[in-house]
């Protein structure tokens, strides 16, 4: 084998470790900065409302300012159900009209077509993207997961207001929300699956 | 570095010469010669595996409709393509180059730190090993594309941890390998080579081995936060937990378009050496030329975003990373403009390496053009997944990074083997492998721009005939590189002596040193005006 010692004096060895080794503190730090890029993208996002993300006020807070009755902004519904998940789930089929600075009260649908209880998440988003930061819920079914028996059926509420500084050029935004099973148990839902369709059972 | 030589005058009690005898000589070595043909070979075969994939998707193309391969192999064949070409092919061959050249170019001994640089390589062959071996698993290879975007990536079958240790090993090889590339650039050169003497090929490899650490963690991050996701119950990426697929790839490219730079960068070295020499001028402009490459390094860590136009950014988002992303065309339109400032009423040559070099800066232009006809957002909706893409990056990446390892290997073949490789047959391997990458790759861009999307295994009849044109360039292509592999054997098994310094007009302490390279060099640092 061949000396490895030869290439460095011992100092120059020295040097040679504590670079290295500097190096290597930068090499964990942007390990770390890959993590830290987690909540930075949330306070990015909470910022500008970029993903869609709404906001949430208290009843009091909500009707503070005052309702802005000459403008009229469209609220579309949209309820999607993720893959994976046996629910039904459906939202207003007719958009709203409603003034600035006003609460109003949407009623969503959702029922479990599945033979297990089953827990899920509704995630919103609102687009377009300028019109998440001043859509503001006061009660919604997001805010806490719901759970449904088997072919139970539920109405979902949800309070909101939009506030009056929503910019001029927006018309129409759409509230959409998905639901996404929250535990999910794998073997329990490919059985499910399983026994409501009678077929092989995939991914 | 004086004792060097007081090392020297005892060190026959207890070393040998030259490298040991013996297959053993290759997994315990420490010498950067050594590990550099490790590293090379290592690349070729990749090159070639990954060819082969390439070429079962080009088979697949020839025609419309599913001939050969089911939809899922063949995204297993486009995902395992990619990752192998990229961590496999062009990176280990450029840390190949770094490890052979880089002492020999600044007058230092060997690498300075030996035993990593070891250890360094020999990772890769056990990370390519868990990486293949996902082909043979229940479910098959990766599948969701080499940018392993949840959820998709996380609906697949056993292979996901196998691929993400794999990956955890490149990076840490290609850390381990940049850690040692600084500090023998900063702390081994010789005395009187200043920062500002270095040939620009060592100047590229220390930007690019910056990118690396920097770049390289924050990846092995987001694929830890995958495995998480997937096996630990995280919800970084899962919306049904409070996270978002989007984030994942807001971290991946904040990795992979540095990531693009760490792998054309070196290649800028090659060439930047190459050019001058055929042209027996001094490079132009090479002060800028450094500049240039950290400027680009620099802008490389705030234009990711223009992987993902279509994701539903603001505008404001939109607007800036299309100006900073085209703002990257300013210092690469420096080093274009010097390279063919260096060849301006020069006394031209065109032996192999040179002909790779002028195409490289052609056809690397033709790629850095429709990057930025990509960069601009409106037109990016229309190319964004379609074959344009393909057709934009191969052109970087093949006409880019791996002419310029092949410039690199006809360049400096002499210097390693201490023979001329066959002048004749070099030629014949460049012509064909030039005629055939643009007939493989420029189609794809008249495919991509009337919509043909990448990534499927089927298309619409009207993009027929282009498809089955690129596929005669593909095996082609293919074929041309039993060539080279051809072309080097031969050349190391013999051929007319290489002189000391090669070629005419070469310039640089690598050309003091005999060919072959004797296997221990400047032992006592050289003197440098």
């Amino acid at each position: 084998m061949v000396s490895t010692a030869r290439s460095a004096a011992p100092s120059a060895a020295r040097a040679n470790r504590r670079l290295a080794f500097r190096l290597l503190v930068v090499t964990a730090a942007m390990f770390g900065f890959g993590y830290a890029l987690v909540p930075l993208y949330e306070i990015v996002c909470d910022i500008t409302g970029i993903g869609g993300r709404t906001g949430v006020v208290s009843e009091a807070a909500a009707t503070t300012g005052g309702v802005d009755s000459t403008r009229v902004v469209k609220v579309q519904f949209v309820a999607t159900v993720n893959s994976g998940l046996r629910w039904a789930f459906e939202g207003p089929q007719e958009p709203l009209e409603i003034h600035p600075g006003k609460v109003y009260e949407a009623n969503f649908s959702a029922s479990n077509l599945s033979r297990r209880p089953v827990v899920a998440q509704a995630v919103p988003s609102v687009t377009p993207v300028g019109a998440a930061a001043h859509f503001n819920k006061i009660e919604c079914f997001c805010f806490t997961r719901q759970r449904l028996e088997p072919g139970e059926t539920r109405i979902m509420p949800v309070r909101f207001v939009v506030n009056e500084e929503i910019p001029r050029r927006i018309g129409t935004l759409t509230l959409a929300y998905t639901f996404f099973e929250a535990e999910p148990d794998a073997r329990s839902a490919a059985r499910d699956d399983a026994a409501s369709h009678g077929t092989r059972t995939n991914g | 570095m004086s004792a060097a030589t007081t090392h020297d005058a005892h060190h026959d009690d207890h070393h040998h010469h030259g490298p040991d005898p013996g297959v053993l000589r290759w997994v315990f070595t420490t010498n950067h010669k050594d590990i550099g043909t490790l590293y090379l070979v290592f690349s070729f075969l990749m090159l070639l595996l990954g060819g082969v994939l390439a070429l079962g998707i080009r088979a697949e193309l020839w025609s419309p409709g599913l001939q050969f391969v089911d939809p899922d192999f063949f995204n297993q064949l486009t995902t395992m393509h990619a990752l192998i070409m990229v961590f496999g092919a062009i990176m280990p061959a450029t840390v190949g180059f770094a490890n052979w050249m880089i002492p020999m170019m600044i007058g230092a001994p060997d690498m300075a730190l030996p035993r990593m640089n070891n250890w360094s390589f020999w990772l890769l062959p056990f990370a390519f090993a868990l990486l293949l071996a996902t082909f043979f698993m229940e479910g098959g290879a990766p599948a969701a594309g080499w940018t392993l975007y949840p959820p998709l990536v996380l609906q697949g079958g056993a292979n996901l941890p196998f691929a993400i240790f794999a990956i955890h090993l490149m990076g840490i090889s290609s850390v381990m390998g940049s850690i040692n590339i600084i500090v023998t650039i900063l702390n081994m050169r010789a005395p009187g080579m200043t920062l500002l003497k270095m040939p620009l090929f060592v100047w590229t490899w220390l930007i690019t081995a910056f990118l690396l650490v920097a770049a390289m963690p924050v990846f092995a991050g987001a694929v830890t936060m995958l495995l998480t996701d997937k096996f630990f119950g995280t919800s970084f990426f899962s919306a049904a937990g409070g996270g978002d697929p989007v984030l994942f790839q807001h971290i991946f490219w904040f990795f992979g378009h540095p990531e693009v730079y760490i792998m054309i960068l070196p290649s800028f070295g090659i060439v930047s050496q190459v050019l001058p020499t055929f042209s027996r001028k001094p490079l132009f402009g090479y002060e800028s030329m450094v500049y240039a490459t950290a400027s680009i390094a620099f802008l490389s860590f705030i234009v990711w975003a223009h992987h993902m136009f279509t994701v539903g950014m603001p505008l404001a988002g939109e607007l800036f990373f299309m100006y900073t992303t085209m703002l990257i065309a300013v210092p690469t339109g420096v080093k274009v403009f010097n390279w063919a400032a260096t060849m301006w009423r020069g006394s031209l040559t065109f032996e192999t390496p040179m002909l790779y070099a002028i195409a490289f800066v052609i056809l690397f232009t033709i790629g850095g053009f429709s990057g930025l006809m990509l960069a601009i957002v409106p037109s990016d909706f229309q190319y964004h997944d379609t074959y344009f893409v393909v057709a934009h990056f191969h052109y970087v990446l093949v006409t880019g990074a791996l002419f310029g390892i092949f410039a690199g290997v006809f360049y400096w073949l002499p210097k390693w083997t201490g023979n001329m490789y066959d002048e004749r047959l070099g030629k014949w391997h460049f012509w064909l492998s030039t005629i055939f990458v643009n007939i493989l790759f420029f189609p794809q861009h008249f495919l991509g721009l009337a919509g043909m999307p990448r990534r499927i295994p089927d298309y619409a009849v009207q993009f027929a005939d282009w498809n089955m044109v690129s596929s005669i360039g593909g095996f082609g292509f293919g074929l041309t590189q039993l060539l080279f592999a051809w072309i080097v054997l031969k050349c190391c098994r013999g051929g007319k002596q290489a002189t000391s310094e090669v070629w005419d007009g070469s310039d640089g302490l690598e050309w003091t040193l005999p060919s072959p390279a004797p296997y221990h060099t400047f032992e006592t640092p050289p003197a440098v005006r």
